[in-house]
């Protein structure tokens, strides 16, 4: 059995972990479940001896863990799928799985075919199929995943963390991902599942523990409880889950796409020849697994990359080659997919982000002055409008939580009149709270008449928000559905490149349900 | 609308910057063709030959020559580069490219030592073996940068740990003899290992600022300790150097002996090196934890690597092996310190090891073209050619600019590469 008892951790303005306890036993799935910054992360590093608890203690089978030391915990037992996988990606397979606990014969000289066999052995006694020498970075996120699992078997480990596993895989992925876990479970394995997603938790769990604001607010069964009463322990208020929205009034083309072909950073092909068309008034979702395009083609649409081939055109002009400022000037919003490192300058104020975009123009600017008062009451007037939490403009953006800072650029983007709006992950890894505001938001910009483009890899999030489904895989759109009558099952299967491929262009793709 | 177009016909549109090497290529092969026709074919006397000396006057098997005429060289290698301009252009090398672009390189080379040495006599082999004792301390550079780039610690401060070790090696050799100067070397380098070390993964200064402080730092110090103390006293700068050790019956292989088997220890200890760390880095334990440092330090933590360790222990040794080189430039080498000895021998060293992509193997590779470029640049002043000489002594930094500008096409150094590893 692994207990956690009173684990406290204090960071430099925040109370992480207060008084924590946890208790897994063998042969059962714990869910911890809580929002972004509940402190969920912060407890399981702690148990893994990534961070150091300021007091507390956790006891293996009784035993008290030196605290500290991941040598330490991996010893004792405790193996950690990490969310942002610890895997190096030019290594091969079997040498990530036995970095630290190498075979090895005189001198340190590895054993590699001692190690390919123990990689073989585990895949076939659990069923996680890999090959031992393929090269980590050629490998889907699916696998890299089981790699991390076969990993922590290797170490022997008999209980297991999983940071939010669910996050990055497809739903076909998750049933094999769930299947893994259970017959880990029968093994007599003690599981704890980090999740923010609902479902997942009612579905698999044995128990689920909430956490919010770095305390445990909350232990229930599977049985006694439902989404709703979770979202509530989990924000601390009631929740809407649902997306509200009208039947659209789709109008004319905004977006129209023709036999677009975009390269990646490493020159291989990654958008090959999409056409698609993207009306006023609808919301068009992109669904895939992430790294089948969808990246590059959102940066070529927005300027930022420039095609190899194919136009784009926005209410009819051609703007294949426009810079991105010309493309910003023809009022199209850009939630970009990676808000820290292309969508915000964070050790920017809140002020300063708000007016990233216009700096350059009046009121903010005067020739060569900024007009700083004017910014600054600009972003006032956002920060009440849009319910950004910060103690004031003129903190520093990376003080605020990922919900926080994701408002600030639905503000700045969502603030001026456009005809074009294109969010990518435009909820990732925020809370259940600011989820349900963006959406909102999302709605209400189609709802004034903008034509609107979603890309996630979150396939709930583009069902409920979208009018129309696109699936992309391996850079071409190899599906179009209409969410109210298609299954997240289906087009799962599109997204893994196993659905009937269309020799589609967009436009007049037979619509595969109906 | 109609079909959507096949994407290897909207590849045709605008050029990858894959297919712009590959053609840029193919016009350098031409270019160098029409080059050698024109000056090393053309411009020499139709009746002259070429003689390049293949043995030393003291070998086994002395008056090794081989004579031809210039004009013919010109020809065949003329004809040889356009061919390969001409496949480049048409189908391409693949993973070949390097090395056809290599043989090419050679080629033109050779044709040019057949131009200047028309109607004289050249010494190949003396070349050829100043080109092996010129890449040392080159290689060694390298190695120290492989060592420190592979946990992910950039030393730029090779040169000042090169400088300061070979000053001590002469310093401490005078006094107490060779050995004890050799060790002393190693001590220097291990100490300006150490404070790169502390410098930068303890106090997370920054790497390229830390390394040209140890550089600054060594130039000062060294020139200001050999004028006053070296300066007034001869005797304290004269450490001998270490004997030549020839192998026996390797040493009489024609050319061979000669540029690999009749040197001191201290090459042969660098050509061991070079295959021990190769074997190191990746077929141990120690090589796969150092190198997942360099890559993804946060999972080498998570799987129980002592990061800080890992990454104190490497930059310490390739300290010392800095210092085996500073060694070498003194008691291997010239048998005395003078200032500014190094004069950017530890830069190309940096560069050996981004041509050699990080492996040492690839260093050493890297290093013998750099050594061969400045061999070339010495044995061509005593040829007497219309070069002028200054020209001649920028070629081993044009070859470097070249090089690392990417001619080679891009290398990938270690993923984590001059970060800080800040733990929680």
């Amino acid at each position: 059995m692994l207990e956690l008892r009173g684990i406290t951790k204090r960071f430099p303005g925040v109370l992480a972990n207060d008084n924590v306890d946890l208790r897994v036993e063998g042969g059962e799935l714990v869910a911890l479940l809580g929002e972004n910054g509940a402190g969920k992360s912060t407890l399981m590093n702690i148990l893994y001896g990534l961070y150091t608890a300021d007091h507390g203690e956790i006891l293996v089978d009784g035993e008290p863990l030196v605290l500290g030391s991941p040598a330490e915990s991996i010893a004792a037992g405790i193996g950690m799928v990490h969310q942002h996988f610890m895997l190096v990606p030019v290594f091969s397979v079997a040498e990530n799985v036995i970095l630290g606990v190498e075979p090895t014969g005189t001198g340190g000289w590895i054993n590699r075919r001692q190690a390919a066999r123990s990689v073989r052995e585990i895949s076939e006694r659990y069923g996680l199929e890999v090959d031992p020498n393929a090269i980590i970075e050629d490998l889907p996120v699916g696998l890299q995943q089981r790699v991390e699992i076969i990993k922590v078997l290797f170490r022997e480990a008999r209980f297991l963390v999983l940071d939010e596993p669910t996050a990055v895989l497809t739903p076909q992925e998750v049933d094999e991902l769930i299947a893994i876990i259970t017959s880990l479970k029968q093994t007599g394995k003690g599981i704890i599942f980090i999740s923010h997603k609902l479902k997942e938790a009612l579905e698999i769990a044995d128990r689920i523990v909430v956490m919010r604001a770095g305390k445990t607010v909350g232990e229930v069964l599977p049985a006694d409880t439902d989404e709703n009463q979770l979202a509530a322990m989990m924000v601390g208020r009631p929740v809407e889950l649902v997306v509200h929205k009208d039947k659209a009034q789709p109008k004319e083309p905004v977006l129209e796409i023709r036999d677009l072909t975009v390269l990646d950073d490493r020159n291989t092909i990654a958008v090959k020849g999409v056409s698609m068309t993207v009306r006023a008034g609808e919301i068009v979702g992109i669904a895939g697994v992430q790294g089948n395009g969808q990246s590059e083609l959102v940066e070529a649409i927005t300027g930022l990359r420039t095609p190899l081939a194919g136009e784009i055109l926005l209410a009819g002009d051609n703007v294949t080659l426009a810079s991105p400022r010309e493309i910003h000037r023809r009022r199209v919003a850009h939630v970009p997919e990676d808000r820290q490192r292309s969508g915000l300058v964070l050790n920017f104020t809140v002020a300063e982000n708000m007016i990233l975009d216009s700096y350059y123009s009046p009121p903010f600017s005067r020739g060569v002055v900024m007009d700083w008062d004017a910014a600054h009451d600009q972003a006032e007037h956002l920060v009440e409008q849009y319910d950004v939490r910060t103690p004031s403009v003129d903190v520093d953006l990376s003080t605020l939580s990922g919900g926080n800072q994701q408002k600030v650029i639905a503000a700045r983007e969502f603030n001026r009149d456009v005809q074009l709006v294109i969010a990518s992950q435009p909820t990732r890894g925020i809370d259940v709270g600011s989820i349900e505001y963006i959406h909102s938001r999302i709605v209400a910009e189609r709802d004034e008449g903008a034509a609107v483009l979603i890309v996630s890899s979150e396939l709930d999030e583009v069902m409920a928000l979208s009018d129309r489904v696109l699936v992309i895989f391996d850079g071409k759109i190899v599906g179009e559905f209409d969410p109210k009558v298609t299954t997240n099952a289906e087009i799962g299967l599109y997204m893994l490149g196993s659905g009937a491929v269309h020799e589609t262009d967009g436009a007049d793709l037979a619509r595969t349900v109906e | 609308m109609t079909a959507a177009t096949v994407p290897g016909e909207a590849l045709k549109v605008r050029l990858t910057a894959e297919e712009k090497r590959a053609r840029i290529l193919g016009v350098v092969y031409f270019a160098l063709a029409v080059f050698v026709l024109w000056v090393f074919t053309l411009g020499v006397d139709p009746d002259l030959d070429a003689t390049f000396k293949l043995s030393l006057p003291r070998d086994r098997f002395a008056d090794l020559e081989w004579v031809v005429n210039a004009r013919l060289v010109g020809y065949v290698v003329t004809a040889i580069l356009a061919g390969l301009g001409a496949l480049q252009l048409t189908r391409g090398f693949g993973t070949r490219g390097n090395l056809v672009l290599g043989i090419g390189l050679l080629l033109f080379v050779l044709s040019f030592l057949s131009w200047a040495a028309a109607g004289k006599s050249f010494s190949l082999v003396g070349m050829l073996t100043s080109t092996v004792l010129l890449s040392v301390p080159v290689t060694l550079g390298g190695l120290t940068g492989v060592m420190c780039e592979r946990v992910a610690v950039i030393n730029i401060g090779i040169e000042g740990q090169l400088l300061s070790s070979a000053f001590a090696g002469t310093l401490v050799g005078s006094l107490f003899g060779q050995w004890t100067g050799l060790i002393a070397g190693l001590v220097t380098g291990a100490i300006l290992g150490a404070v790169l070390a502390v410098l930068s993964i303890k106090y997370q200064v920054d790497q390229i600022i830390a390394g040209v402080f140890i550089n600054i730092f060594a130039l000062g110090l060294t020139s200001f300790l050999a004028t006053r103390v070296l300066g007034p006293n001869p005797d304290l700068n004269a450490p001998g150097r270490f004997t030549v050790i020839e192998i026996p019956l390797l040493k009489d292989i024609p050319v061979f002996g000669n540029m690999f088997f009749k040197h001191n220890i201290i090459v042969y200890a660098t050509l061991v090196l070079v295959a021990a760390l190769q074997v190191g880095l990746f077929y141990t334990r120690w090589g796969l934890r150092s190198r997942s440092v360099g890559e993804h330090p946060k999972a080498a933590d998570t799987v129980g690597i002592n990061v800080f360790r890992t990454r104190y222990t490497n930059v310490i040794l390739g300290g010392m092996i800095a210092g085996f080189g500073g060694a070498f430039l003194t008691l291997g080498s010239t048998g005395r310190f003078e200032e500014n000895m190094t004069a950017g021998v530890g830069f190309i060293g940096l560069a050996a090891m981004i041509f050699g992509r990080w492996n040492p193997t690839g260093v050493l590779g890297a290093a013998l073209v750099f050594g061969f470029a400045r061999s070339l640049q010495q044995k061509l002043g005593i040829l007497g050619t219309p070069i002028p000489s200054e020209f001649l002594a920028m070629a081993p930094y044009i070859v470097t600019i070249i090089v690392v500008a990417g001619l080679v096409g891009r290398a990938r150094p270690p993923a984590a590469d001059g970060q800080p590893y800040i733990k929680q």
